[in-house]
């Protein structure tokens, strides 16, 4: 922990307020967050404190009301469609609903094949894309045989959302954000997705901003912990820290709705 | 794809609108192949020929004419000649005569006509006897000479050196000809128009028209509330302010008004059946404009959409491929609405006489406008306008059934 890390995402003061006059919501109140080279930092919340709405601004999705974003050190820029073309190359998503992740007209291989394009591939040979996708399939224990030429309706919850990990892994980006990816997949997907992701982290170095209600899984995966509550952060941390010794209330509560699955990872990883 | 194509043609709203539509199109198409007649050529002279057969008198002399005993054949000669009002007629004038009420027998033709014969007399005058009674009296009793005569009727020609006739042939009372063998018949199904134009002709050569100004018309304001929908929709800000706030200014302008603003002022030599169908597409695009604009914006958000823009691709490449399929259902629901109320919008507008300039065409709204014209509801000519309601109605029906048809297959909430 000695080695100085590099500052590669971090976010100043960023605020998200919805609609006008008394319509107001205030998803995300003045958030700052800072994320390292290589760590796994995890934000936990109950539905509707603005989790999604803060990763879809760090990913330059929506605008935040106030606040600044700043990549690799300097604010960032994405005024133009080749910058954001450019930015996006480095930070990736995953998204909580896998059923609405496809566009339900095209084939799954356009998405697959987006990536190759993103990344430099638009001329390669057709065999190069193939064997590509066949890799990115197998990696997340998928056959591309079997996916190629169908549509997203013909896959499960848990195929789309492997066949999106396949898709970071084409992509290989610096940052991901990983949003519920598992929330909408029934559970027994559940640890083989978490696993793959993990194991997708290992591969290509990521670092990853993982987002979730349960914060039980927070800890078993992540390095820091945020949690936020209201659109605000109201305690972070290392994993430890955070979820051993929590200080405030809010922790506190999600930490006692969950006593199962706290006991059940606290045992495992203990 | 083809699961929801195969979804739309088991909902039955739909089957019943489209066979409608079918209909009246394969008649559009084939009707001029049969009858290749110009739609607007003056055939009758005279109006309002009523719907018929019509057999030319002259060809009648000269096809074989064939001996048919039929029975009743003398009494519906008699019955045509001599109705029951003119009986009554008669009995009226022999009692007035001072013939007694009960020796007249008006269903005896026989001797109804023997006591006629005998006593009628042209000059007599009783009280309350009009001179437009007399005429009648002198009409009724010419047409009933040689009622019942059987001898043939005589054809003769004039003779070219003497000057005088010449028979030429004789018809009997049972002499009988085979209508296919008459060289010219001509069928009228909707008799003629005010201008002696045969009605059906004209009202195929109508709806085809019609059915072009509306498929104009739909397409140029489906395609026009297409673009600005989508532009306003997803690009959104100043771009969406814009675009809406033109979108006001028609919605508060009822588009009939601004229609009958732009015909009049375009002027009636200009005004073409393309022209009005295009000027018809720019006053009714607000409504598909304001849809496809609010379904963008829901669909904008969308995690397709975003994990599309995420892959790199540019807003042009989003709007085609992860907007417009979706609302794809839609925009063929509103462009057949469209259709249909393009047509409408021109039936009104001729009939307010600012339709396409009426030299060159016909189109239903024309069609009704001439008959409005010449007053054929009030004289009773029904085939004159009747026939077009029927058309523009079910050409209204059928594409509101296609319609609801997608609805129930694209709207799960309808679904039952
Ligand atoms: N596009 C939007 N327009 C208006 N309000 C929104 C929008 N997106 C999210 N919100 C509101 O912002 C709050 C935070 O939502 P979200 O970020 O989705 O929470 P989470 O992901 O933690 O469940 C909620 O109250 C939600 O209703
Ligand atoms: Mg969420």
């Amino acid at each position: 922990m000695t080695r100085e890390k590099k500052l590669y995402l971090s976010a100043k003061g960023v605020t998200k307020i919805f609609g006008l006059g008394r319509q107001k919501t205030l998803a995300v109140d003045n958030v700052d967050i800072d994320l390292y080279e290589g760590e796994v930092v995890s934000i936990v919340g109950e539905s509707g404190s603005g989790k999604t709405t803060l990763s879809k601004i760090l990913l330059g999705l929506i605008s935040q009301t106030e606040g600044e974003i700043f990549f690799q050190g300097v604010k960032r820029d994405i005024n133009s469609h080749a910058k954001k073309r450019e930015y996006w190359k480095n930070i990736q998503a995953i998204f909580q609903d896998p059923f609405s992740s496809y566009n339900i007209f095209n084939k799954i291989d356009t998405v697959l094949l987006d990536c190759i394009n993103m990344r430099g591939g638009r001329y390669f040979p057709r065999e190069k894309k193939i064997e590509m996708m066949t890799e990115a399939c197998s990696f997340v224990n998928l056959k591309f045989e079997e996916l190629t030429n169908k549509y997203p309706f013909e896959l499960s919850g848990g195929q789309m959302q492997r066949l999106m990990i396949a898709r970071i892994f084409l992509l290989q980006p610096k940052i991901l954000l990983a949003d519920e990816p598992t929330s909408m997949i029934d559970a027994c997907s559940r640890a083989t997705i978490l696993d793959e992701l993990m194991h997708l982290r290992k591969e290509i170095g990521m670092t990853i901003i993982f987002i979730t209600h349960d914060i039980g899984l927070a800890y078993y995966v992540s390095d820091k912990v945020y949690i936020m509550e209201k659109g605000r952060f109201v305690e972070s941390g290392s994993a430890d820290e955070v979820i051993l010794t929590p200080r405030h209330d809010y922790t506190k509560r999600l930490l006692s709705d969950v006593p199962k699955i706290h006991e059940e990872w606290d045992l495992s990883t203990v | 794809m083809k699961h929801t194509l195969q979804q739309i043609f088991r909902s039955p709203n739909f089957v019943v609108g489209f066979s409608i539509f079918a209909v009246i199109i394969l008649t559009v198409l084939i009707y001029p192949m049969l009858i290749p007649d110009p739609p607007l050529k003056i055939i009758a002279q005279g109006t309002f020929f009523e719907p018929g057969i019509y057999v030319n008198t002259y060809d009648t002399f000269s096809a074989p004419a064939y001996t048919l005993k039929l029975e009743g054949a003398d009494s519906k000669r008699i019955a045509s000649k001599l109705n029951d009002e003119d009986r009554l007629a008669m009995q009226k004038w022999l009692v007035g005569f001072g013939i007694p009420e009960n020796e007249i027998d008006i269903q005896n033709t026989e001797a109804l006509l023997d006591l006629w014969n005998t006593n009628f007399d042209p000059s007599k005058r009783f009280q309350g006897m009009t001179n437009a009674d007399r005429n009648y009296y002198i009409r009724l009793n010419n047409s009933v000479q040689g009622l019942l005569s059987t001898a043939p009727a005589i054809i003769a020609a004039t003779d070219e050196t003497t000057g005088g006739l010449v028979e030429t042939d004789r018809v009997q009372q049972s002499d009988y000809i085979n209508v296919s063998q008459v060289s010219n018949v001509r069928i009228l199904p909707l008799g003629t128009d005010n201008f002696g134009r045969d009605v059906l002709t004209e009202l195929v050569a109508a709806t085809r028209v019609s059915l072009m100004i509306g498929f104009v018309a739909g397409f140029v304001a489906t395609l026009i509330g297409l673009v600005l929908g989508l532009v306003s929709g997803y690009v959104g800000g100043w771009v969406d302010d814009g675009i809406m706030f033109i979108t006001n200014i028609f919605t508060v302008i009822p588009s009939f008004v601004l229609l009958i603003l732009i015909s009049f002022s375009i002027g009636q030599d200009k005004r073409g059946a393309f022209t009005i169908a295009t000027v018809i597409g720019f006053t009714s695009w607000v409504w598909t404009a304001r849809a496809v604009r609010s379904q963008v914006i829901s669909l904008r958000n969308r995690d397709h959409v975003n994990l599309s823009k995420l892959s790199g691709h540019s807003i042009f490449y989003i709007i085609v491929n992860d907007i417009l399929p979706y609302i794809a259902s839609y925009v063929v629901m509103a462009f057949i609405l469209q259709i249909s109320s393009g047509i409408l919008a021109e039936a009104g507008l001729s009939i307010l006489g600012l339709g396409p300039r009426t030299t060159e065409v016909p189109t239903l709204g024309l069609m009704m406008n001439w008959a409005m014209i010449y007053q054929a509801h009030i004289l009773g000519k029904w085939w004159a306008y009747f026939p077009v309601i029927i058309t523009i109605a079910l050409i209204a029906f059928s594409m509101n059934l296609m319609n609801t048809g997608m609805d129930q297959v694209f709207n799960p909430a309808l679904r039952d």
